[in-house]
């Protein structure tokens, strides 16, 4: 009420019309929102057109044949449905092969990460002045995709799983290492003082100060991470060679005859990778949200 | 100490004794692991195929080229050529300085007093420090005349004789003689030999592109110049420039159509928006089974629709991001603060101006830097699906890969790759900060 009354009277107040001026601003927005609108579906029709030009197939013609390739390969997988289980055996070994290049990378892209993550954070790193080096570093990890790793490391070391497992480990540290950093750059530095006082060189502040604080989040991203390297080591062992991506290329390439493996092949990849999804999103929640009482 | 301290003492000595052996365990199961993996994947064996005078090509490609000069022992045909390709011949008279063509004989001056020399009776190296080695074929045979002992960098067999030095590689055999000499850089890179702008110093092509005459009178010369680098017949700038462009594309397209699909669904599979737990169920499960048919998968299934191409790519990751997109943002739509919603509904608003009031304005930032992130990482993916349907920079580095020579494309395409990314992840962090914070 106080400020109202050092106000001129109505009739002496300045003319503001604040419902004319309120209309104004969001005609304003709206129009704005608008031209940005009919860019970004202009953006996406003539992308699409243009696409669609330089493809080989057009949208309309190929759109029945979706269901036709599933349906043929199903039915010819139904007719010869004895065979799955037996298949399915088959393959198990190069599906952990799959599963084992993942595991690997993971391990070894994540223990990197933990490094240069440590390295990399301002309060805890031991050479401040190298965090723009230990950052570039993990960008061009990241930047670099695992296929062009893995293809010219297959050139080197011959078919296999080592190619794959060094591509997604390089990968998986640029990418872990940067979310680890974030990470520890919130961790309470306390405890680290405190084992600084009493003479702790720089691993024992690391691993008794800050990674006891770090370790749900950590692991819970290395989880996250370990769910999308084995859909990767999937798609490089179809590019490249090595596990189940591999055989699904074989038999791919086979054709009519084979899809009883092809969908085998599909079945295992399917039901690992829902598998994986439930079990590190559960243990996820658990490691952020605490255990349950 | 008082009697009720001593099982207290207790458990904390359990407590500390079971992080003590979690301590230990952690290290050793991993380890006790990665010996599994390390015998699971033969790397004891991987030493004995791995070929480290590919990795030595693939380096010496990466930085540097070399040209080759032939002579048909048979024909007695000479050509020069870098790379050895068709596209990078020089036209017959007109070899680079360091070959001079006498007669039947040609000498190739390698710099630093090594000469080779080509004559109806054979071949000849002279290697500074060494001597000469000379080469004349007799009876079917090679026969080798070089100061003894023969060092380690020469390599005689009945049919074939092969000399490496630091200047370059020589072989010769009964069909052809073969000079390998190796210049640092990207051959060709910005004009063919065939080009008038070939052999001209930057100076040069500075004066001719500003004030020099016409060289095509029906266009100027910074036109021509333009012209000829984006027709290179040998890197191909054009097509690689379309190939980035289509892999953006894809990621692009996908990405965006993706979000604009799965923004109802979401909602749809929200629990704080559709009632019915059947629908949410069913469209829960939906993006799960999407998400579960690995993109790998979809991109295999829509390549045989539609072919290859930067449309099929596109869907890929439009059918695949569906699914991901989907899950998080139904999370998203869970998590929202009611209040607002309420509020708007308290002034008579429908579900679809609540929603759009509501929810929209709360939902965006947290949808908005979800898209950008996968905007960011599908142009990697773009890049791998690329190579499996074949469409945009995945194919053209597939296709320089498995000719297993051209390794200063690939290392191109790898440049060109990381750029790319790069710079995605510089433009929507760009994004991000300005459509959320700004």
């Amino acid at each position: 009420m106080a400020d109202i009354s050092f106000w001129p009277e109505p009739e002496k107040r300045p003319a503001i019309d604040t419902r004319a001026h309120y209309l104004d601003m969001t005609r304003k927005k709206r129009m704005y929102g608008g031209i940005l609108l009919v860019v970004f579906v202009a953006l996406m029709a003539s992308g699409f057109r243009l696409a669609e030009m330089r493809n080989a197939g057009d949208f309309l013609a190929g759109l029945p044949m979706v269901y036709q390739f599933p349906a043929e390969v199903l039915s010819e997988a139904w007719a010869m449905r004895g065979n799955l289980p037996g298949l399915f055996l088959e393959f198990v070994p190069s599906l952990l092969e799959t599963i084992n290049i993942a595991g690997v990378a993971t391990l070894i892209g994540a223990l990197g990460a933990a490094f240069l993550a440590l390295l990399s954070t301002r309060g805890l790193a031991p050479w401040p002045w190298a965090l723009p080096l230990y950052r570039r570093t993990m960008d061009a990890f990241r930047a670099v995709p695992e296929i062009v790793v893995a293809l010219v490391l297959i050139y080197i070391f011959g078919g296999g799983p080592v190619p794959a497992v060094i591509a997604i480990a390089l990968h998986t540290c640029g990418a872990l290492g940067k979310l680890f950093s974030e990470v520890a750059e919130n961790a309470d530095l306390k405890p680290v003082e405190g084992l600084a006082s009493v003479g702790g060189t720089w691993p024992q502040r690391m691993w008794l100060g800050i990674i006891p604080q770090v370790a749900p989040n950590w692991l819970s991203y290395a989880l996250l991470r370990f769910e999308i390297n084995v859909r990767a080591s999937a798609i490089l062992g179809f590019v490249g060679s090595g596990g189940i991506g591999y055989d699904l290329k074989i038999a791919m390439q086979w054709g009519a005859g084979k899809y009883d493996q092809v969908v085998a092949i599909f079945l295992l990849l399917f039901l690992t990778i829902v598998a994986i999804d439930q079990l590190s999103g559960h243990y996820r929640d658990r490691l952020v949200k605490g255990a349950k009482p | 100490m008082t009697m009720a301290d001593v099982p207290l003492t207790r458990t904390v000595e359990l407590g500390f004794r079971r992080k003590r052996l979690t301590a230990l365990a952690v290290p050793a199961v991993i380890l006790a692991y990665l010996t599994y993996a390390f015998f699971a994947f033969d790397i004891p064996g991987l030493a004995g195929r791995a070929r480290l005078d590919n990795a030595a090509i693939l380096l010496s490609d990466f930085w540097s080229h070399k040209t080759h000069v032939t002579r048909d022992n048979r024909s007695g045909g000479l050509t020069v050529a870098i790379e050895g390709e068709a596209k990078g011949t020089y036209a017959s008279g007109t070899t680079p300085d360091w070959v001079t063509v006498a007669g039947d004989v040609t000498t190739i001056d390698l710099g630093k007093g090594h000469v080779v020399t080509y004559d109806p009776a054979g071949a000849r190296y002279v290697v500074p420090g060494y001597g000469t080695i000379d080469i004349r074929p007799e009876g079917g045979k090679l026969k080798l005349d070089a100061p003894q002992p023969l060092p380690d960098w020469i390599n005689q067999a009945d049919t074939r004789i092969s000399v490496t030095t630091d200047a370059a590689r020589f072989a010769y055999s009964r069909s052809k003689v073969e000079t390998f000499r190796y210049f640092p850089g990207w051959e060709l890179f910005f004009f063919t030999l065939d080009s008038p702008f070939h052999d001209k110093s930057w100076g040069e092509l500075a004066q001719l592109a500003l004030v020099g005459d016409r060289i095509d009178p029906a266009r100027s010369n910074i036109g021509y110049m333009l012209s000829e680098f984006w027709t290179n017949k040998m890197w191909r700038h054009g097509d690689v420039a379309w190939a980035i462009f289509e892999t953006m594309l894809m990621a692009f397209l996908g990405t965006m159509s993706a979000a604009i699909i799965a923004l109802p669904l979401g909602f749809l599979a929200a629990s704080n928006f559709t009632p019915f737990r059947a629908v949410r169920f069913a469209f829960r499960r939906v993006f799960d089974f999407i998400r579960g048919v690995d993109g790998l998968i979809w991109t295999i299934v829509l390549s045989r629709a539609f072919g290859p191409g930067p449309m099929t790519g596109a869907l890929a990751i439009l059918i695949t991001d569906t699914g991901s997109f989907g899950k998080t943002f139904s999370e998203a739509l869970e998590n929202i603060d009611d209040k607002q919603v309420e509020g708007v509904r308290s002034t008579g608003a429908n579900s679809l101006q609540s929603a759009r009031f509501g929810v929209i304005p709360q939902v965006t930032p947290v949808l908005l830097s979800q898209v950008l992130y996968f905007l960011e990482s599908n142009t990697r993916s773009a890049t791998v699906i690329g190579a499996i349907v074949g469409g945009g920079i995945g194919l053209l580095l597939t296709q320089a890969i498995s000719t297993q020579k051209d390794w200063e494309e690939v290392c191109y395409y790898v440049v060109l790759i990381v750029l790319m990314v790069m710079l995605m992840d510089t433009l929507s962090g760009w994004l991000r900060r300005k459509l959320i914070k700004g």
